[in-house]
């Protein structure tokens, strides 16, 4: 859910955010300095032009044309390249001075987010280094010509989008043997678009050639009859015709007069999520607060704009604060990431779709600003402009079904955070007091899902405690 | 006044052949002194001079022939006029060329036999354009709806699409005898003398058809027309066995979609080609052996058409590279082809498919036409003739009475264009000079979506220019302005204008789009009218409508001159 679609993305927002802010996102647009792990001797002096990520479900551009030509001057801030991402052409402007040296993806090829296609130098004396370095990368560059064999380049780790595994894909492993490896077209085209090597795939196809099906096993996708699944943004899997014949997937049995409606975008990228929190081992703990004092206080505050979504959100936050194992994340099951800010994103069903408005720094804003973003977020969303740092920064999430009269239900963690505090419906409650005497009082159940690799049931009982404590004694968060 | 014109007008327009008498009533009914309001006027003198649609050509002879002899001319195709020759022309071959002549000699009141050998309809019909297109409609659609996406923004849920093969074959070879019998038909009804063998020319105004050998038949014709078109070509080395390694003549059956096809050459049929098979779910490989895909096409045109057609699609390709030999699939083995260098001739390696689809062009098939009889050596196979498709025998000399028209001249491989070619030579032979004006022909390519052309490339016209001393801008308008591609959902499409600003001449224009094949001719006749920019722009077009990025494109021109200037002759290469 953390990754949820955003459709459109506007060009004009997308750069100017990405200059104020150039280092959030590492799939952006930027010109690293290599990191010499190959070519240790280039230092910051020669550059490479990246594919940038012009939208969140961009996997791979098509250069529609380069505004330069190698050996052109350029300065920062100049357009270099027309990208074609999934939904639109755009420019693209460097952020360094430089000469660009050499041009690695010609116009009308694809390449993926994250490669290099083309090469900045600094002084007119490293083009001919840069040019060197050009063209042992368009060996491996999207052309289908010769691979160039002497490339013995590292195995390809496949979740690393760095230049140097990006490039590895197309060479041959067995450099006495040039095309021997024998794989077809769209097999080839896959293998790119998903780093795999194809000179380790063993073929399973007629003649022993690598089929796409080969590809998309060593990848890791189970061959769905419909492979859009998989890949919903790439341009090149819906253009292509899924010319897989239905193949009788499962077993369902056929009811008759069923109509099947494809998934929406959003809808596979929940599907896709959904699916992926399968791999997450989960616990759920629960806690009953009482919300009299809440309730008070939000009628007080409602005349001002305040929201109950921005009271919950405001509490939790507060208890992440205390308790920030609860704020952590688990990246590569060996680790804690704790994170530095207290993003809590709000799940909210729209359009049949869902998304996830992340309100930043929760915890530092109080009542009224929350409330004032809160409100902002859901008419960006309703509108679908919501910018991809607002829907996939949350580092927790609240789901609240309690308005529907639902008193207590069961929510799944979204792959890349730690927890998600699902809240059921507040409702008038007969309690017993530790002197026996009964009072009617209003009571939420509040359960919360983790990811028990990093936050144990101790973890989430100390925080749930401080949680209630924060409900059940809400002037705090007036302050 | 007003009443009595559009009457007559109405009783006379929808006669059709069949119906002379009819026909010579209604105007002899007018007065001769009546003459027709303005507009309907040019209409009738246009359709007279330029006749070449099968409706309205007999309404339009009487205009200066006496109306009884127009109707004997149908009923027994003509006497052989004076001379003693049996016939007035004959054609030898009844493709689309030799078809588009004998109609047009009909018209002209001429004597006409058309010699086949194989099947009435030649390549375009049997083999070519024709079946093709019926592979290119299913498979376009069969590509619609597996496009998920281009479905879903229609609102539209297609669940699993899959085609028959068989079906998809059967369409294409119904379509092929239903055109070839309307062909038939046609020059049947006009009288045609269809004569069955092959033809061989045993000299000036004579020659022999049949099956060969003592049974032949011997005639006479005062002029003859060679229309024997083509053959594919298939380059020394490539063993075509019609299973796994095929030609576009086995390719049209469809007798199978393999998994995995490669294509040798990519031109207009190895594209349409890749268009089918990768529709029907074939990935596909191209072996081109110049620099570029598509050459023959403006290179902005192939440049974006490669973006469109090859790169999304499950296809990838070698380029600067030969097919040096090509072994069917046997024993167990997949379809090998060995590659060189295009230009050091030097190995490239092999590519190992299921099926390779040689399309690397067409030869002309002249062989056993007894051009030897009358001193002719043809070039390259090709039947070397002036601009007025006039035979030029081994001395450089014209032969006589002796025509060669389409593919067999080698000049424009193009069915319409053969056609135009047979009109052409049969206004020369009936007393009129005309030169075909080759720059005025469309081409098309039947892809999806389509490309087509008329005119000079980009390139073309910049040499040219060069060399004339005159300047030439450039203009173009895209699809993704235009309404109706938009409603569409096809806003994938570039229309270029090539021109000379200083005359507002069109010297090209090419188009990539939806529906661009028909989309061209509006170009194409203004380049055959002479018509030039700042008139054509004031044309009116309807909304909303692809012709409007025509219209568009015209308006984009900065032409220098404001004033209609007399419109040009247009000049024949």
């Amino acid at each position: 859910m953390a990754s949820l679609l955003q459709s459109r993305t506007p060009s004009l927002s997308f750069s100017s955010s990405l200059c104020s802010t150039p280092v959030i996102r590492p799939s952006a647009f930027l010109l690293k300095p290599r990191s010499g792990s190959r070519i240790p001797v280039v230092r910051a002096k020669i550059r490479e032009i990246f594919m940038p990520a012009l939208s969140s479900t961009m996997t791979e551009g098509k250069i529609v044309s380069w505004i330069k030509s190698e050996g052109d001057v350029l300065s920062k801030g100049e357009s270099v390249v027309v990208v074609e991402s999934d939904k639109a052409d755009m420019d693209v402007e460097t952020f360094y001075d430089g000469i660009l040296a050499a041009i690695v993806v010609n116009e009308g090829e694809t390449a993926p987010v994250g490669t290099a296609i083309g090469i900045l130098a600094e002084t007119e004396d490293e083009i001919s280094e840069a040019k060197a370095k050009a063209t042992s990368q368009s060996s491996s560059a999207p052309a289908p010509s010769a691979p160039n064999v002497e490339e013995s380049s590292p195995a390809p780790k496949v979740d690393a989008p760095s230049p140097a595994v990006a490039a590895a894909p197309a060479p041959t492993s067995a450099p006495s043997t040039p095309g021997k490896v024998v794989a077809t077209p769209y097999a080839k085209k896959l293998a790119k678009q998903h780093k795999v090597d194809i000179g380790k795939l063993v073929g399973t196809g007629p003649f022993g050639r690598i089929t796409p099906e080969d590809v998309e096993k060593a990848a890791g996708i189970t061959p769905a009859p419909k492979s859009n699944v998989a890949v919903p943004p790439a341009p090149a899997a819906s253009a292509a015709p899924a010319a897989v014949p239905p193949k009788a997937p499962a077993s369902f049995p056929e009811i008759p007069g069923s109509t099947v409606v494809p998934f929406t975008t959003m809808q596979a990228a929940v599907s896709k999520n959904m699916v992926e929190s399968l791999s997450v081992p989960t616990f759920r703990v629960g806690y009953p607060i009482a919300t009299d004092a809440l309730d008070a206080l939000y009628e007080k505050v409602k005349p001002k704009g305040v929201t109950m979504t921005a009271l919950l959100a405001k509490a939790a936050a507060m208890a992440l604060a205390q308790h920030p194992v609860v704020n952590t994340t688990c990246k590569d099951g060996k680790s804690f990431t704790y994170n530095s800010s207290i993003n809590i994103a709000v799940a909210v069903a729209i359009n049949g779709g869902l998304i996830t408005p992340v309100l930043q720094d929760a915890d530092k804003l109080d009542l009224y600003l929350l409330s004032q973003k809160w409100k902002e977020l859901v008419e960006k969303a309703r509108a679908k402009q919501l910018q991809p740092n607002e829907y996939n920064s949350g580092t927790f999430t609240l789901s609240n079904l309690g308005m529907f009269g639902v008193d207590r239900f069961d929510a799944i963690l979204p792959p890349g955070q730690g927890a998600i505090m699902a809240v059921g419906a507040s409702k008038p409650t007969v309690i017993a007091d530790k002197d026996g005497f009964f009072s009617v009082k209003n009571k939420m159940l509040v359960n919360v899902t983790a990811d028990h690799r990093i936050i144990y049931g101790a973890d989430l009982a100390a925080f749930l405690q401080t949680f209630s404590k924060i409900i059940e004694n809400p002037e705090s968060l007036t302050m | 006044m007003q009443a009595s014109i559009s009457l007559s007008l109405s009783s006379s327009s929808p006669i059709t052949r069949s119906d002379c008498t009819a026909v010579a009533n209604a105007y002899l009914c007018t007065p001769r002194s009546l003459r027709f309001c303005g507009l309907r006027r040019e209409v009738f003198e246009s359709k007279s001079l330029n006749s070449f649609s099968v409706s309205t050509r007999l309404v339009s002879c009487p205009r200066d022939s006496s109306f009884k002899k127009v109707c004997a001319a149908l009923q027994s195709n003509g006497t052989p006029s004076k001379g003693g020759f049996d016939y007035d022309l004959v054609i030898i071959g009844a493709g689309v060329g030799g078809h588009g002549a004998a109609l047009h000699a009909v018209e002209k009141g001429l004597k006409t036999a058309i010699l086949e050998g194989d099947v009435v309809g030649g390549t375009c019909v049997n083999r070519g354009c024709v079946p093709s297109k019926a592979l290119l409609a299913a498979s376009g659609r069969m590509r619609e709806l597996q496009n998920e996406h281009h479905m879903k923004s229609f609102g539209l849920q297609v669940a699993a699409a899959g085609y028959d093969r068989q079906g998809v074959a059967d369409h294409a070879n119904n379509l092929a005898s239903k055109i070839r019998s309307n062909l038939t038909n046609s020059m049947k009804a006009l009288g045609v003398d269809i004569l069955t063998g092959t033809g061989t020319i045993l000299g000036p105004q004579k020659l022999k058809y049949g099956k060969g050998g003592s049974g032949d038949t011997v005639i006479t014709a005062k002029d003859i027309i060679i229309a024997t078109g083509s053959v594919p070509l298939v380059p020394k080395g490539i063993e075509v066995d019609g299973k796994s390694v095929i030609t576009s003549d086995h390719a049209l059956k469809l007798e199978f979609v393999p998994e995995w096809i490669a294509i040798v050459g990519s031109g207009y049929i190895g594209l349409e080609f890749s268009d089918v098979y990768t529709a029907l779910g074939s990935e596909v490989t191209f072996i081109e052996a110049l620099d570029q895909l598509m050459p023959g096409f403006d290179p902005e045109i192939g440049k974006l058409a490669q973006r469109v057609l090859i790169n999304p699609r499950k296809i990838d390709y070698h380029t600067g590279v030969f097919a040096s030999k090509i072994t069917p699939a046997k024993d167990g083995k997949p379809v090998i082809i060995e590659l060189i260098d295009a230009k050091t001739k030097e190995p490239k390696g092999t590519v190992e498919v299921d099926a390779a689809l040689i399309a690397t062009g067409r030869a002309p098939f002249t062989q056993g036409l007894g051009l030897e009889n009358i001193n002719v050596q043809t070039q390259r196979g090709f039947v070397p003739v002036d601009e007025r498709m006039r035979v030029i025998d081994a001395n450089g000399k014209l032969v006589p009475h002796l025509f060669c028209i389409g593919d067999a001249n080698g000049k424009m491989m193009l069915a319409h264009a053969a056609s135009a070619q047979g009109i052409s030579v049969v206004e020369q032979v009936s007393g009129k000079d005309h030169v075909l004006n080759h720059l005025s022909i469309p081409a098309a390519c039947f892809t999806h979506p389509e490309i087509s052309m008329v005119g000079l490339t980009e390139p073309q016209a910049r040499e040219k220019a060069e060399k004339e001393g005159f300047e030439v801008s450039i203009t173009k308008t895209s699809f993704k302005a235009n309404t109706k591609a938009l409603a569409e959902n096809e806003g994938e499409g570039l229309a270029k204008l090539i021109y000379r600003p200083d005359t507002g001449e069109i010297l090209g224009v090419h188009i990539f789009g939806l529906h661009a094949a028909d989309l061209i001719h509006e170009a194409s006749n203004a380049i055959a009218m002479g018509t030039h920019i700042q008139d054509i722009k004031y044309a009116v077009h309807a909304h909303p409508t692809l012709s409007e990025v025509l219209d568009e494109l015209f308006k984009s021109a900065k032409v220098k001159v404001n004033s209609s200037s007399p419109v040009v002759q247009p000049v024949a290469v």
